[in-house]
């Protein structure tokens, strides 16, 4: 574990990438299989076991611990597996630490109930690095500022190989990769994998810019809707079927119902979405789903979910990425005549000839499921990645509220010592005169300099204290952007905020003349 | 100890200005300019300018002096550890603390009780100061700056260790090290010695006065020099100390590549480590950990144990249950709430580097 720890805890500490993709390769360089394998599988989000859950955790340290002094200490630390990792009060004579590969191999055959005597002899044989390490590990994601495709690039740079080479046949690969290692050391050939059932790469689009559509002409676009799902890409053949989402997690388990319609040989771009007779339901039901590790057959009837059809990667055999986005749509409606595949539809081209009568069009659109507009050069070929110019999304403009600060609390990681996570409500007519109802959370949206001002503003008007949150008076409007409002039974307004952000701080105006909790009521989409 | 039947807080009290002995008419370590101040340790939080009547170590007393010239106090009571003076009736001794050059608890007698006030102290060893000296007391006033038992420091050696790994790893930079400018930079130069490092040390020029009065109060610290006027290719591989708000300053610019390291006990933790900037973070604390602190309490044996800044609540909470009296005081003027610090070089905030 110690080699392990050591170059997570290098990664955390290094600022620059340069620096982290030399701290990759060394370790690549000096660490054998299935050790280093498995540290890739690790930073790539690619390893399954049963992970412990942060209460099993708890759990495990309250048995050490006063539960008083670890609250209070997690509270300062803010991160649950460097405070347990730090306070963890070892047991002397425990056995010789584990390494990455042990861990990880023992952890995949360990029944649940197993996890925490695991975890707590390990945590008795390791030092303080050690066991943050595999506290990281254990309870999933890693989250050290190290994205999957930072590892792999660091595995590329390592021997001098492509990361498109890597790409390509990552999703056919399982760790602790090692014909992978043994292909980039020239000790064997490039791993062969079915290309069909894997993930290859999104082409991404970049936000539409003030003063863009005027250097772009009309007729070299097509537009469609930009749906409220979320992207993915279902790759199938060969018998088998994957989902993907737009960063490659493989997320097929969550969605059996879109997998199991997938009896063809294609790859796919789309939108994920729950639709009910017809209806794109609020992103809200996607949530649901998305949330879930276990399908229910209730939850499946319920939350029926669909797939939005964008556009055609490969079909059989052929890899349609080269040619035009124009040719590509003639292949996908053509495809999809002769499958017609269940819980899939296209997603239309929205016909216009100016920009205005797309702008007019985009100002319309408020009815659910739409989040804005796509532009996509006719003649765009499928690139990986979010290259300049053959793609725009244009999203519409955003809802705008005046609201005011309630609670703020302690963020977690890097802003654990600030009040960053913002409470924000609404004035409405209580039983003893206006009183203000909380109608969201927020946690971005300002800059450096006004979190610093925020948090001072927190500190001097607090009004009381419950652990990492505290009340404040009401003295401060929050002018808050958000896409989307809908009903909600689970929050006290009665009202849910769709991605509400902060849009301007107005530290000028007075908290009575924030919005009311009527205003809010008026933007939901029925 | 003689019992007595008057309680402690009737004769020691906690005021705007800091802990008031009255019978003595004297305050240690106020806040605000008094008439009579007894001063465990030259850190700024601690030893303010502007008393009339100073009551210190003689270490602390030229502390005192480099720092703050003419402010350094009207008349000055030099008072060496073991000895001890009466003032109206209160005797007061010093014993050391092992927190920095000249730091003491102050030991206050009345009445047949006894109470130690601890200042700053830690209980490991230190190549520049006189190590802490268990004081029984009736009442124990501690700090608890690592008032959590998150805080276990590492030993020195290791710590230093790294900062020697990291040279040889990166021979092309400069090892910049950010150390507080009384107590922790001349400490870390006496560590270095202590693991053979032997080649010239560049200092910031913020950390000589406080240096140079170290070795003329008889504590070695081999060759330094100043950064001033150097080329950077003189500087490669050199490690280089200064105070942590130079860091991220136009100052750094002048060395080569510099490798940012942090000597601070709040370098525990990563993320602060990181908000602070540090590429190489070393745990190196002139203040008790966690253990040091509990164990501290355990030897001096004290019925009653008050506890001010740091972490109070957890401090006080792991007192009750283990049988003492405890409480929290809350002196004004102590590092910042929630050990958050402003940025002022000078002062003895944590969150800059001093613990
Ligand atoms: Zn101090
Ligand atoms: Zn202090």
């Amino acid at each position: 574990m110690k080699p392990f720890a050591e170059l997570l805890d290098r990664l955390v500490f290094t600022p620059a990438r340069n620096g982290k993709l030399r701290h990759l390769a060394a370790y690549f360089e000096a660490t054998p299989d299935p050790q280093r394998g498995y540290a890739l599988a690790a930073l790539t989000g690619a390893l399954s076991f049963r992970a412990a859950k942060a209460g099993q955790v708890r759990a495990l340290v309250e048995s050490r611990v006063d539960p008083v002094l670890f609250r209070w200490s997690y509270d300062f630390v803010g991160d649950l597996a460097e405070t347990v990792a730090l306070i963890w009060p070892q047991r002397p004579g425990a056995n010789r630490p584990p390494d990455l590969a042990e861990v990880v191999e023992t952890l995949r055959e360990a029944k649940r109930d197993e996890v925490p005597g695991l975890l707590e002899g390990w945590l008795d044989a390791l030092d303080s690095d050690g066991r943050w390490a595999l506290l990281k590990l254990i309870t999933g994601g890693l989250r050290i500022g190290v994205s999957a495709r930072l590892a792999k690039t660091g595995l590329a740079e390592w021997r001098g190989a492509e990361l498109s080479e890597i790409e390509e046949i990552w999703h056919g690969l399982e760790p602790p990769y090692t014909e992978l290692f043994a292909w980039l050391e020239g000790r064997a050939p490039k791993p062969e994998i079915d290309r069909r059932a894997v993930f290859h790469p999104l082409m991404l689009a970049n936000p539409l810019e003030d003063g863009d559509l005027a250097k772009l002409s009309a007729e070299d676009y097509l537009a469609e809707w930009k749906w409220d799902g979320i992207r993915v890409q279902l790759a199938a053949g060969g018998g088998q079927a994957r989902l993907f989402s737009r960063s490659g997690d493989e997320i097929s388990h969550t969605f059996p119902d879109i997998v199991e319609a997938a009896g063809f040989d294609a790859v796919l771009d789309g939108e994920l979405l729950v639709l009910r007779e017809g209806e794109v339901a609020p992103f809200n039901d996607l949530q649901q789903r998305l949330n879930r590790k276990s399908v229910t057959a209730k939850l499946l009837d319920a939350h029926p979910a669909h797939l939005r059809l964008y556009d055609i990667l490969h079909r059989g055999e052929d890899d349609l990425r080269p040619l035009s986005l124009a040719e590509r749509r003639d292949v996908l409606e053509a495809w999809y005549r002769e499958t017609l595949p269940q819980r899939m539809d296209l997603s239309p081209l929205v016909p216009f000839e100016t920009w205005d009568d797309l702008a007019a069009l985009r100002a319309e659109a408020r009815q659910n499921g739409i989040e804005g507009l796509m532009l996509k050069r006719r003649d765009s070929a499928y690139q990986a990645g979010r290259p300049k110019g053959p793609w725009f999304k244009w999203k519409r403009d955003a809802l705008l509220l005046d609201t005011v600060l309630m609670y703020a609390q302690r963020g977690h990681g890097k802003r654990s010592s600030f009040y960053s996570d913002y409470t924000f409500g609404t004035w409405r007519a209580g039983a003893e005169g206006e009183e203000l109802v909380p109608v969201g959370k927020a946690y971005f949206g300002f800059t450096d300099e006004e979190l610093k001002r925020l948090d001072k503003w927190v500190r001097d008007h607090t009004t009381e204290r419950f652990g990492p949150v505290r009340a404040v008076a009401p003295g401060l409007v929050l002018e808050v952007a958000f896409d989307a409002v809908q009903r909600s039974k689970r929050h006290k307004s009665g009202l849910a905020m769709r991605f509400p952000r902060i849009h301007r701080i107005r530290w000028d105006k007075p908290a009575a003349e924030a919005d009311r909790l009527e205003s809010l009521e008026k933007l939901v989409e029925e | 100890m003689k019992a007595a039947n008057s309680r402690t807080e009737d004769w020691l009290k906690v005021t705007p200005k800091g802990l008031y002995c009255e019978p003595g008419d004297f305050y240690v370590d106020p806040a605000r300019p008094v008439a009579r101040a007894v001063i465990t340790h030259g850190h700024a939080d601690h030893a303010r300018p502007g008393h009339d009547a100073v009551l210190a170590t003689p270490e602390t007393l030229e502390i005192m002096k480099a720092r703050y010239g003419d402010a350094a106090g009207r008349r000055h009571q030099p008072l060496a550890y073991g000895r001890t003076q009466d003032v109206g009736g209160v005797t007061v001794g010093f014993a050391p603390a092992g927190h920095v050059l000249g730091s003491a608890q102050a030991v206050l007698e009345w009445q047949g009780r006894r109470v130690v006030v601890s200042g700053d102290y830690k209980r490991r060893p230190d190549p520049t100061c006189a190590g802490f000296e268990v004081v029984p007391c009736d009442v124990f006033i501690t700090e608890a700056t690592f008032g959590l038992p998150v805080f276990r420091h590492p030993p020195d050696a290791e710590e230093v260790g790294k900062l020697l790994q990291a040279r040889e790893t990166f021979p092309e930079r400069c090892l910049l090290v950010g150390a507080y400018a009384l107590g922790k930079a001349q400490r870390l130069i006496g560590l270095l010695r202590a693991a053979g490092y032997d080649r010239p040390i560049y200092l910031h020029g913020a950390l000589k006065k406080l240096t140079d009065l170290y070795e003329t109060l008889g504590v070695p610290l081999g060759e330094l020099r100043p950064v001033l006027g150097l080329a950077k290719a003189e500087l490669k591989g050199e490690i280089v100390l200064a105070p942590p708000s130079a860091l991220a300053d136009r100052w750094s610019r002048r060395l080569p590549e510099p490798l940012t390291a942090m000597a601070s006990g709040w370098m525990t933790v990563r993320q602060r480590a990181r908000q602070r900037g540090a590429e190489l973070p070393l745990v190196i604390s002139d203040h008790a950990d966690w253990d040091e602190l509990t164990r501290t309490l355990e030897d001096v044996a004290a019925s009653e144990v008050w506890v001010t800044h740091g972490n109070e609540e957890a401090l006080v909470h792991y007192a009750r249950g283990r049988g003492f009296a405890a409480r929290a005081l809350s002196l004004l003027g102590r590092g910042e709430e929630e050990q958050e610090g402003g940025d002022a070089a000078e002062a003895e905030t944590p969150g800059e580097g001093a613990a």
